[in-house]
């Protein structure tokens, strides 16, 4: 047994289809090889190349067809199932923010980074006194995002998570929308859904030609 | 008698299951004890049956009853479930469910719901059922108690549970205001919802005293039982989820019970990630917490480092010490540690209270010949029906004993007497066979002296003492007048037939009559009311076990010797019940590990008490120790059970056994001591963590393991003559207010008892706002707190605070004239 796995025979058992190409003997000095590389520096095959680049160049830089996003001035719309920073919504007749501090996303979260502390507020409410996510922790799962029963927490497409601290994005506030921002707030649009400029980001590839 | 009710066994069937019970026991308890599920919302264990719910209907020998208070039978068959009790239960949850707020998400029940639980086990998806609903406002009871009336589903429970068992009887339930439900839906809905439905409507619950505050011992018991968010603590609401918290089943550190408790930690905050005890729970259905073990669990040493330099002037305290002073709030690992030092160093060990306590178990034996009494609370409250509670503050001393005290009269129809100089209407209110004896102070003996002659079996009882008690009866004649019927002879003529016949008439005629009287100068001895001796005999109707115990009041006191030789002969006599409280938590271990010195002068180290050299768990002393929610280690509680309790929070600085191993007497570990606990006074050689702490569902506390009480020689025979120690003056009481124990309590934050003499209402308008006194020259000027259910002129002097200028200032009595000053 153990002599024949060694032997195992690996050469294929057919004919192989190679095909000789009849390109002549390359010239490899003197004379032949001199004549071959004038006839292909003046024969204009070179100009023909540059005047595609040329042509592209216009094109991109006059008609438009230019491909560069320009980063970090420019970002590339993120898909809405995208699970970056989170953000934490507010109702939009009250402004309020819709965390009810009842703790699913602390219970359920898998790398244990999130941590809220609660309280009985003066109207009787329990209140989120403080909030945080510690983001060197997250693996963006989302799960808390899922399990939230207000749509309070969600992932946003914020995604540049360089910073001098990480805990510059993780307190309650920070992912709290603003309230001048009330009306720009946008709803989660549910896990599968499309990119909303989809159609219009679909391009033909530049390698078309 | 206890004896008796195990022989009656009897066997039934439950969903074809052959189950063994007691003759008497509810059906819903012995299936519990044989693990089948009946549900149940308002039964408590050891409570009386609310039938609130409803939803424990089961069917029984063809008939539909309810498990929660329909006794089992010989041969009873019983089915749980069938098409139409579960009907009946989907129909009762869906009425619960029927404007219940959703809410769930942030209430503090956190998913630990009743009414969530059961909502899901009946399958209710949809709602058959509608009301118009009432505004009903959320309220604060008490410096504790919140109640929010829209979560409350009115199961009762807390109103059960505070008169069956606490006895403080603060809550009941007050009209709703509810709409009428539709008359029609009487034919159309099952039969038991519609009832439940009807009463649930028109009630709610309120503290029964209608000031809107339950003015009750705070024990938070209430919060215990709901099965729903309704009634919570006030200081927890909204802080954390159940699931959150960390559960470490532990003991409570604060009075001689030694309650099984949890505590529940989890980090203190965000930006402080060390635990924090948020609550304490406990196994409501078979253990009762106070205020202070429920609310006082903050009493941790929280800031203890290991100071090497602190650790070193320990060293040098320790091996210059002449004494070691300390209280009883301390493991008996620690208690064998100093008993330790006395054996190799010799070091006194000074601690009042368990001095006092060893002397009169001491003297008990001497006169028993054994270690420990022959009562059990546990049996007590389950079979007692007539109980006695001599030189024991009830409502301040040990919470467990009132709860036994209470339950007894409430559960078992039973009857109590209550001797105690300071008169105490909560005790007076227990039920209507309790009686409240105000003596005069230091009368115990003849109390005891008085059930000896009324109780002893007379051929058991030494010939000295019958006569002794013979010598206080005198026989008197006396005049009574009385009504007896008398047969007149009476010659009517009828009127139809014109006959006369004779009729005989019976007809009232008070006589006079001359009978002796049997008179005993013992009842004057302790100021028994005139009819005493028919009330005790209309209480002993129908009774058949019966309990004594004594209290703190007996070890402090000048004849505390001859009230021990009292007991045991009691004990050796009658048919009670003896139960002895040890005064602090674990005074009981103390005095049976240390060997115990009077006063000792010289260098004294201070475990948590004055001295030279300061250990202290609270932190304030020379050098840090853990609290009792810090360390593991064992308590020996006035069960007579040694329990184990673990440590819920970390704790950063030095043990007693750091200090034994630096003095090359240390063990490895504190719990390594466990295991060398004198066997010759009833302790077992056994590994601290083979010591298990739980309950089972039949009720069976699987804790520690039980003293074993020991034979000693019977060295002194016969108790001696009572001696009249009479006090005049104002007299104060050394007797803590209900929550406080010790200055652990006092640490805590949601304890508020303040430091102050306590007096009745009348005697307050006679002192005024404020009160001086001076002790050993030291002038303490305290706030006159009002107790509303004291009565009487006798003040009651904390030892919370300042224990040991109190205990020198009380000495060996545990009352004491005072002069006090208005300030």
């Amino acid at each position: 047994m153990h002599e024949e796995i060694i032997h195992t025979d690996n050469t294929p058992k057919e004919k192989q289809n190679y095909v000789m190409l009849k390109l002549g003997r390359t010239p490899a000095y003197g004379w032949p090889a001199f004549k071959q590389v004038a006839k292909r520096a003046v024969s204009g095959e070179l100009l023909v190349g540059l005047w595609i680049t040329l042509k592209e160049m216009v094109k991109t830089l006059f008609m438009g067809g230019k491909h560069t996003t320009m980063y970090p001035f420019e970002k590339m719309p993120i898909a809405p199932r995208y699970r970056a920073i989170h953000n934490m919504l507010r109702l939009l007749e009250s402004g309020h923010y819709r965390c009810i501090g009842c703790g699913l996303c602390e219970k359920i979260c898998i790398s244990n980074c999130i941590a809220m502390e609660t309280r009985y507020d003066e109207n009787q409410r329990k209140e989120v006194s403080e909030y945080t996510i510690n983001f060197g922790r997250c693996i963006y799962c989302g799960y808390c995002a899922e399990v939230c029963p207000e749509l309070a927490i969600v992932h946003g497409g914020r995604y540049e998570t360089a910073s001098e601290q990480r805990a510059s994005f993780s307190l309650f506030d920070d992912m709290l929308t603003p309230i001048d921002m009330l009306k720009q707030q946008q709803e989660f649009a549910g896990f599968g859904s499309v990119t909303p400029n989809a159609d219009a980001a679909i391009k033909k590839t530049p390698l078309a030609y | 008698m206890g004896d008796m009710m195990n022989d009656n066994k009897i066997t039934l069937k439950i969903d074809g299951k052959t189950c063994q019970a007691q003759e008497g026991e509810y059906i819903l308890n012995v299936a519990r004890a044989n693990g089948i599920f009946i549900p149940a919302i308002c039964y408590l264990t050891r409570c009386s049956p609310t039938l609130a719910c409803r939803i424990c209907l089961v069917e029984a020998d063809g008939k539909r009853v309810y498990s929660c208070n329909t006794k089992a039978k010989d041969g009873m068959e019983v089915t749980v479930s069938n098409q139409e009790i579960l009907e009946e239960r989907r129909a009762i949850m869906e009425v619960y469910d029927v404007n219940h707020p959703l809410q769930c998400g942030v209430c503090d029940q956190s998913g630990s719901c009743e009414l969530q639980n059961y909502t899901l086990e009946l399958g209710v998806d949809s709602q058959s059922y509608t009301i118009a609903d009432t505004a009903r406002e959320t309220a604060n009871w008490s410096s504790v108690l919140h109640y929010d009336p829209a979560l409350c589903i009115v199961c009762e429970r807390c109103v059960t549970v505070c008169k069956d068992m606490m006895g403080d009887n603060a809550l009941g339930t007050t009209p709703r205001g509810g709409s009428e439900l539709n008359k029609e839906l009487k034919d159309s809905m099952p039969k038991d919802a519609y009832a439940m439905w009807n009463k649930l409507q028109k009630s709610v619950i309120a503290p029964s005293n209608d000031t809107g505050s339950t003015n009750c011992s705070d024990c938070g018991e209430c919060i215990a039982v709901c099965p729903t968010g309704a009634l919570v603590s006030r200081d927890f609401e909204y802080t954390s989820n159940a699931w959150e918290l960390k559960r470490t089943p532990a003991t409570c550190a604060h009075c001689s019970s030694g309650c099984q408790i949890y505590y529940e930690t989890k980090p203190t905050s965000i930006s402080d990630r060390s635990e924090k005890i948020y609550r304490v729970t406990n196994e409501w259905n078979y253990v009762s917490l106070c205020g202070a073990g429920r609310f006082g669990y903050d009493f941790e040493n929280r800031t203890a480092v290991k100071n090497e330099e602190a650790f070193g002037n320990a060293i040098e305290a320790f091996k210059a010490a002449k004494a070691i002073r300390f209280n009883s709030v301390i493991t008996n690992e620690e208690a064998l540690m100093l008993q330790t030092l006395k054996e190799e160093l010799g070091v006194k060990l000074i601690n009042p209270d368990a001095k006092a306590f060893q002397e009169f178990l001491n003297s008990y034996s001497a006169a028993s010949g054994k270690t420990l009494w022959n009562g059990d609370y546990k049996e007590m409250m389950k079979n007692s029906d007539f109980i006695i509670s001599v030189g024991s503050a009830l409502r301040h001393d040990n919470p467990n004993v009132r709860y036994v005290f209470n339950n007894i009269q409430k559960m078992n129809k039973g009857a109590g007497l209550y001797f105690h100089p300071v008169g105490d209407s909560l005790i007076a209110g227990l039920g209507k066979n309790v009686a409240c004896i105000e003596h005069k102070v230091n009368r115990e003996e003849a109390v005891l002296y008085w059930i000896l002659d009324r109780f002893a079996n007379k051929d058991k009882l030494p010939a000295e003492i019958s006569e002794y008690l013979a010598s206080f009866h005198t026989k008197t004649a006396k005049t009574i007048s009385e009504t007896v019927m008398e047969d007149v002879k009476e010659t009517v003529v009828d009127d139809e037939s014109g006959e006369s016949k004779e009729v005989v008439k019976k007809i009232p005629k008070t006589i006079q009559k001359e009978i002796e009287v049997d008179s005993s100068a013992l009842l004057e001895a302790f100021d028994a009311p005139a009819d005493f001796e028919d009330l005790v005999e209309k209480f002993l109707a129908k009774k058949e076990s019966f309990a004594l115990v004594v209290g703190e009041d007996m070890y402090f006191h000048p004849q505390a010797d001859n009230l021990a030789k009292l007991v045991a002969l009691i004990e050796n006599t009658t048919e009670f019940k003896v139960s002895i409280v040890p005064p602090k938590t674990n005074s009981l271990g103390v005095a049976l590990i240390c060997d115990l010195d009077d006063d000792a002068s010289g260098y004294t180290i201070g475990y948590n008490e004055a001295g030279d050299f300061r250990l202290s768990a609270l932190g304030d002393g020379d050098l840090d120790m853990p609290a009792l929610n810090q360390q593991e280690g064992t308590l020996t509680n006035m069960h007579k059970k040694v329990v184990p309790t673990n440590a819920a929070l970390s704790y950063g600085g030095y043990e007693l056994n750091d200090i034994m191993n630096a003095l090359l007497l240390g063990k490895r570990l504190t719990i390594d001591w466990t295991k060398e606990l004198p066997s010759k006074k009833g302790f077992q050689a056994v590994e601290f963590d083979s010591l298990p702490n739980r309950y089972t569902n039949d009720g069976v506390e699987h804790r520690g393991y039980m003293l074993e009480s020991q034979k000693t020689k019977i060295t002194v025979s016969m108790p001696d003559k009572m001696t009249a120690n009479d006090m005049s003056g104002d007299i104060a009481y050394r007797c803590n207010p209900q929550r406080q124990f010790n200055e652990f309590t006092a640490k805590a934050h949601q304890i508020f008892e303040p430091f102050a003499l306590y007096v009745s209402p009348a005697k307050a308008e006679t002192l005024g706002k404020k009160a001086a006194f001076d002790i050993n020259g030291k002038e303490f000027v305290l706030d006159v707190v009002i107790d509303e259910k004291m009565s009487g002129e006798i003040v009651k002097l904390p030892d919370f605070k300042h224990s040991s200028e109190i205990y020198a200032f009380f000495g060996k009595n545990r009352f004491k004239p005072i002069t006090l000053r208005k300030v």
